[in-house]
């Protein structure tokens, strides 16, 4: 037994051993090809479009704010992607809690930070439902939360249309505490003589925090495990149900912060706004590396794929291209994100030889 | 039918864990009946089997997943009744499955200890202690003769007999005393079998009780002090190295008259064989013949077609 041992020993030094190759090691990274595609559409653009206003403060502002909108959506819809679920009830949850500020705060004359911690509430109700229908079922949370986004959209419109008549409720800026409720979500901020709004901070804090979450805590390992092979954490004692529940909540909570926000920005609620967001935010965090079977994935990568959203979106506004192309644009730029990450992902497992 | 009880000189005299003439019921299908085994500290236990013959249901109840119908389990020479494999898992029985429990794409210490994270600071700001993760990671392999520079690198990029080792190493770690490794070698190569078949004997050689399922003897043989033989559910003896050869266990795994039987037929089939093998070379001599024919008829239109024109 000895001498097996031993030639274990040698064989193993010189077998396991591992190149250092730091090149690869940041090839490697989820995040590698969203932010490859951030460069590439902003020199694309740049050159396009950059004597045309798309190089100045005011298009760096327009495309930040639409990556900020797109972030605060994408980066919690990643996490729970990388938990191994969808969530397509984002953006019904968007209308709906922003309907519930501006009604509870226009009709019933509520102050609106009341408001808002109510449609807060009601977003982590409609977070847990979610996870709670998707485990309790074992049905696709494709389904569930399709059904859900419908349920909501639809109760929206009918109770809105039902209490004032129309589908859009305005005026907010008259409510009770509206001016503190803007300082918060709805500022202004100039740095370098540009006016940017303060939700790019928000999204800013929304990706550290999912960061830091993902991997540097028991519950980032945890997101990573249940998403990877849910049987095989709950064998080790990972509460695989109450992952998944917070990361719905998650995602629920994160919509109805980006609904405060175009609340109190646009001073009223649309039941329609939000719509769509379900995919853009899925696209973000596939741009971004996110698996779409979970198990693999980043938040900074979620966050430079809505960049490249933001930055395309944006961009052919300012190239003069009719806006209409923009869709077929977002297309081929999925596909070939979709291409570039699965490579990057074959290098990761292939990073011995 | 109940089982020899023999206990090797060399072992302490109460067993890390002990079955005593279990049986196992699902509805009215007997999975195992009468079945009784032990494992000591320091030795490999192989439980041999073809499939089918209760090693499952066997390694389900040590585990803690299933409860036998009859019999009693016994640790430490006192009777436990576990109601989940956290349980058994507590006290220091630690199962590999075949799937390993790991997630591919993730770190290789991250996966370590996966479910049982090291965390640093307090309260809301306690967090994940990557560096003792690695370097615990890091001490643990080496141990078994795994060099790793990158600790975080995914575990896919490990290989299958690697990934077990390192699911070895984690119950070790973890303070498996018993060690139950459920057909470790089964999907593995030769020479990835054999790295499997070294990490068994570091874990004997640290005083850990070793249960080792499988139905490969060739794999079983070398490793195993003693060997547990179940067939269709029930024992059909356990026996020390000493007590049997390689090929006697190989008979009584699969029932000796079988085997014979078997024999025969692969004989019949060897001698048909020859039979078929002549009548083949018979037909390819024919058709060769054939073939030469039909070469020279084709020849001889062309020559007259020749003519024609």
């Amino acid at each position: 037994m000895n001498v097996i041992q031993e030639s274990a020993g040698s064989a193993a030094t010189s077998e396991r051993m591992l190149r250092a190759n730091p090149l690869r090691r940041l090839l490697v990274r989820p995040e590698t090809g969203a932010v490859a595609g951030s460069i590439a559409v902003w020199v694309f653009f740049a050159i396009v479009a950059g004597d045309s206003g798309f190089l100045t403060l005011l298009g760096v502002k327009d495309y930040l704010s639409v990556t900020a909108e797109l972030t605060i959506q994408a980066v919690p819809v990643a996490l729970l992607m990388i938990g191994g679920e969808f969530d397509l009830s984002v953006g019904s949850i968007v209308g709906t809690c922003g309907m519930i500020i501006a009604i509870l705060s226009t009709k019933y004359n509520w102050n609106i930070w009341a408001s808002i911690v109510a449609a807060l509430l009601f977003s982590v109700l409609i977070g847990v439902l979610n996870g709670y229908l998707v485990l309790r079922t074992r049905l696709p949370s494709f389904i569930v939360t399709l059904g859900t986004a419908y349920i909501l959209l639809g109760t929206t419109t009918g109770l809105t249309s039902l209490l004032t008549g129309l589908t859009q409720v305005g005026g907010l800026d008259q409510a009770s505490g509206y001016n503190s409720a803007k300082a918060i979500f709805a500022r202004l901020i100039s740095i370098g003589g540009g006016a940017f709004p303060v939700e790019i901070i928000w999204a800013l804090a929304l990706v550290v925090l999912a960061t830091w979450l993902l991997l540097r805590t028991t519950f980032g390992n945890w997101i990573f495990g249940v998403g990877g092979d849910a049987q095989a954490v709950r064998n080790v004692g990972v509460p695989v149900a109450r992952v998944k529940i917070l990361l719905f909540i998650g995602t629920a909570v994160c919509s109805c912060l980006l609904a405060i926000i175009q609340a109190v920005t646009f001073t009223g609620a649309d039941v329609l706004r939000g719509q769509g967001n379900e995919f853009t935010a899925i696209v973000s965090a596939v741009v971004g590396g996110v698996l779409l079977t979970g198990g693999y994935g980043s938040a900074i990568g979620s966050m430079f794929g809505a960049l490249v959203f933001g930055i395309v979106e944006e961009g052919i506004v300012f190239a003069g291209v009719d806006a209409n192309w923009y869709k077929a644009f977002i297309g081929v730029i999925l596909l070939l994100a979709v291409l570039l990450n699965s490579y990057v992902r074959k290098l990761a497992m292939e990073a011995r030889r | 039918m109940s089982s020899q009880e023999i206990v090797p000189a060399v072992t302490p005299a109460v067993p890390l864990i002990e079955v005593q003439h279990v049986s196992k019921y699902f509805g009215s299908v007997i999975a195992l009946q009468d079945v009784s085994m032990s494992v000591y500290a320091g030795e490999v236990m192989c439980l041999l089997g073809d499939n089918g013959a209760g090693k499952s249901t066997l390694i389900k109840i040590l585990s803690g997943v299933h409860q036998p119908s009859e019999g009693r389990y016994l640790v430490n020479g006192k009777e436990v009744h576990f109601s989940s494999p956290r349980e058994a898992l507590n006290a220091g029985i630690a199962t590999v499955y075949q799937d390993l429990a790991m997630i591919p794409l993730m770190g290789i210490s991250r996966n370590f200890f996966l479910g049982s994270e090291p965390t640093k600071g307090w309260g809301p700001f306690s967090r994940y202690d990557a560096a003792f993760a690695d370097r615990v990671t890091r001490e643990e392999l080496a141990k078994i003769g795994i060099r790793l520079r990158d600790a975080a690198q995914p575990i896919g990029t490990l290989s299958g007999g690697e990934r077990q080792a390192v699911a070895i190493a984690r119950a070790v770690y973890f303070g498996a005393k018993v060690l139950i490794l459920d057909e470790p070698t089964a999907a593995l190569g030769v020479k990835e079998a054999g790295i499997v078949l070294r990490y068994i004997a570091q874990a004997r050689a640290r005083g850990l009780g070793v249960i080792f399922i499988t139905h490969n003897v060739h794999h079983a043989y070398p490793i195993g002090d003693r060997f547990t033989l179940l067939n269709r559910g029930r024992c059909s003896g356990t026996f020390t190295k000493f007590e049997v050869s390689r090929e006697e266990v190989v008979a009584m795994m699969a029932g000796g008259d079988e085997l014979e039987v078997l024999g025969h037929e692969l004989a019949e089939f060897a001698y048909t064989d020859q039979i078929a093998a002549a009548q083949l070379a018979e037909a390819a001599h024919e058709f060769a013949e054939e073939a030469v024919e039909f070469h020279e008829v084709e020849k001889q239109p062309d020559s007259e077609q020749e003519r024609n024109t």
